[in-house]
Order: C-alpha cells, then sequence, then structure tokens
C-alpha cells in the first residue's frame, strides 16, 4: 500500500503526513508513506488545494488536514 | 446586552470610572473583542458550510471556457464562496489555465478570493457597520472584475511560465459531503481560523481603544484626511507588507479613522492589506514570468487607488 501526502511544504502538509504516519502505524497496515511536493505530480492526480492525501493512486481528501481517524477510516 | 456587560465589567467589577481614558478604554476594548468574536464565530462557520458546496474543482469546471464579462464577474463571485489558501495558489493557477479557464478570468478569481473574505468583512461589519462592509465588497468585486479583464486583454499568456502549459492535469471526482461532513468541515475551518487570528484581533483592539482613549480627536486629519492627495497612495504601500493581519489592521484603523483618516484612504488601505501580499507574489513567481506578475500587482495597486480616490470625494 503507498500513502502519499501531497503539499508544498506549508504547515498544515506537515500535520497531514505526521496523521498520515500515525494512522498508517495504529491500523498496523504496511504502506509507505511518501511526502510529494513536486507540482507536477500534484497536478497529475488533480488536486488545486493542498494538501491531499492520495492512497493507492486514488485522491482521498483535498484542501483539508484530515484527522487519524479520518485516514484510518480509508485505510480499511 | 453586549454593551451591558462591557460596561459592567469595566465599571462595577474593574471600580473604573466611565469618562476617563481608562475608563472608556477599558470598556471599548471589552465590548469591541466580545463583538467581533462573537460576528466571527458565527459567520465563519455559516461561511464555512456555504463553502462545502464551492470546492475549486467544481469552480474550475464552471469557470471552463467562460467568456470575457460573463467569466470575470462570475470568477469574482466564485472568490468569495471557493475556499482559498495562497499556499496552494500554485496548484490553483494551474488547475484552472489547463482546464481551459481564460487567463482574465483566473485572475479576477484570484484577486476576489483572497480579498472579499469574511475575516475582513466581519472586522469591517463590527467596527464601521454595515454599509462599509458591503461597500467593500462591491468595490473589491469591482477590482477584481476590471483588474481580470484588463490582464485579459492584455494578453499576456506566454508570460505565464512554459511548464504551465506542459503540464499533464488529472481529474478527480470529488465526492458529494454529507450534511455531518460540512458541519464538522465548518467546525474545523472556525476553530483553525479563530486559533490564528485572535491574537492579532486581541492587539488590534488594543491598540485601536488605546488610540481611542489616548490620542487627540483630528489627530491624523491633516495627513490622512480626505484632502491630502497622497494619504491613498500611502495607505495602499503600506498595506502590502501587512498581509493576513486584517483581523489586527482593522480595529487599528477603525480608531485612526476616530482621529481623522478618511474612509476611501481605510478601504484603499484594507484592499491593499488583504489582496496585495508580498508571500503570494512569491508563491506566484513559480507560474508567472515577472512582467505578467508586475503588471498582475500594478494592475490591481491602482484599482485600488481608484476606489480610494472614489470613496474620499462621495463619502
Amino acid at each position: 500500500m503507498k500513502i502519499e501526502v501531497l503539499g508544498t511544504g506549508c504547515a498544515k502538509c506537515k500535520t497531514l503526513y505526521e496523521n498520515a504516519k500515525k494512522a498508517q502505524e495504529d491500523s498496523g497496515k504496511t504502506a509507505d508513506v511518501v511526502k510529494v511536493e513536486d507540482i507536477p505530480t500534484i497536478m497529475k492526480y488533480g488536486v488545486m488545494s493542498t494538501p491531499a492525501l492520495v492512497v493507492d493512486g486514488q485522491v482521498k481528501f483535498s484542501g483539508k488536514v484530515a484527522s487519524v481517524a479520518e485516514i484510518m477510516g480509508v485505510l480499511a | 446586552m453586549l454593551k451591558d456587560f462591557a460596561d459592567h465589567v469595566s465599571f462595577t467589577l474593574f471600580d473604573l470610572q466611565p469618562g476617563t481614558h481608562l475608563g472608556e478604554a477599558v470598556d471599548f476594548f471589552i465590548y469591541d473583542t466580545l463583538k467581533i468574536f462573537f460576528l466571527l464565530t458565527v459567520i465563519i462557520f455559516a461561511v464555512a458550510i456555504i463553502r462545502s458546496w464551492f470546492p475549486p474543482e467544481r469552480t474550475k469546471r464552471i469557470l471552463a471556457h467562460k467568456r470575457e464579462y460573463v467569466g470575470n464577474v462570475l470568477a469574482a463571485l466564485l472568490g468569495i464562496v471557493t475556499p482559498f489558501c495562497s499556499c496552494s495558489a500554485v496548484p490553483l493557477f494551474i488547475g484552472f489555465v489547463e482546464s481551459g479557464v481564460p487567463l482574465g478570468v483566473t485572475f479576477s478569481f484570484l484577486i476576489s478570493s483572497p480579498m472579499v473574505n469574511e475575516v475582513a468583512l466581519i472586522m469591517l461589519w463590527g467596527m464601521f457597520g454595515w454599509k462599509i462592509a458591503l461597500i467593500y465588497i462591491g468595490s473589491g468585486l469591482l477590482v477584481a472584475i476590471v483588474a481580470g479583464m484588463v490582464i485579459g486583454r492584455l494578453k499576456m499568456e506566454k508570460y505565464v511560465q512554459d511548464y504551465v502549459w506542459q503540464m499533464q492535469v488529472g481529474d478527480i471526482a470529488v465526492a458529494e459531503p454529507s450534511w455531518p461532513q460540512r458541519f464538522a468541515y465548518a467546525r474545523e475551518y472556525t476553530v483553525g481560523l479563530l486559533k490564528k487570528i485572535w491574537p492579532y484581533v486581541v492587539i488590534g483592539v488594543g491598540v485601536g481603544a488605546f488610540i481611542h482613549g489616548y490620542v487627540p480627536q483630528d489627530f491624523l486629519a491633516k495627513w490622512a484626511g480626505r484632502d491630502n492627495p497622497f494619504a491613498v497612495p500611502l495607505a495602499v504601500a503600506l498595506g502590502v507588507p501587512l498581509y493576513a493581519n486584517a483581523a489586527g489592521v482593522i480595529p487599528i484603523v477603525q480608531a485612526l479613522t476616530a482621529k481623522g483618516m478618511a474612509i476611501g484612504t481605510v478601504l484603499a488601505f484594507m484592499m491593499a492589506v488583504t489582496a496585495l501580499s508580498l508571500p503570494e507574489a512569491v508563491i506566484l513567481s513559480n507560474v508567472l514570468k515577472k512582467p505578467l506578475l508586475a503588471t498582475f500587482f500594478g494592475i490591481v495597486a491602482v484599482a485600488i487607488v481608484m476606489v480610494g480616490y472614489l470613496f474620499n470625494a462621495i463619502l
């Protein structure tokens, strides 16, 4: 499983990254949590408001800092 | 009711004398802080609920391939209800132009979105009354529409960074949120925003209260009054570095108005604070080449100065 956090490096993106890491650990899933900061990749997903969370190529949240519980919800 | 409460706290609880500098300043501070936090909480929440219907992905679809006039007007209006943060200005800009939103229409959106924002409106309403707040919305939309149209006519597409035109933009299906999700989003948004701006509000109202109580009447009438033609451009220049602090700036400006600063100058200052920010310029330089960035700032600044002169002349 691959979890990507899209964002150009603002404070909110960091929080989302931390939440995603926590959600991955708590859920016990084996997944890579990576930060994506380059614009072409962000645009490829069609995301227009950052931060956004992508799980296995699917945009789950955009323009919000999803909570750990919300991220756990989409990992299941 | 809030006024009674503020009077009670200042004059009974703190045992200050009405009519004294200190008593009036404390009373003013308590009343204004309460009033503004009440307005902020209620209105930010309401605006956030409305915003849950207008994610940028939908706004983009509405604006794609729209013509001049209709497109600019729609873009300026959608700028009010589409959530926007300057940190996502780059993906937003690319998403717009790639899906066929004309450059001028995109700029109408980029100008209106930060300028006609709920915090500035609430602060203006709370401190100056609803008429000034409405004038601010109206003239803000006008600046966004006209400046966007001018930029569109100048045909500056070649001054957009080249890579923008080569970008592959995906399309995401935005799921329609349920009512509980809308409320959750609005609550989160309101709490987050209040957390960010409350110190500025308290400091701004505090400084405003001090000015109200201690600075002599008509102190500013000479250099910031309507007769000084340099006041408006100066106010705009001062507004640029004060970005994002509309919450703290307005109470101070309101106090300055009471000491003789003209209302058109106030409006121009507010617009410069919200619409022209240096960090946004830095962020936009990722997608705009210098001539377009400079044109954008120049046209918006000129439009704001004209709004300032207009309202100094007629109000």
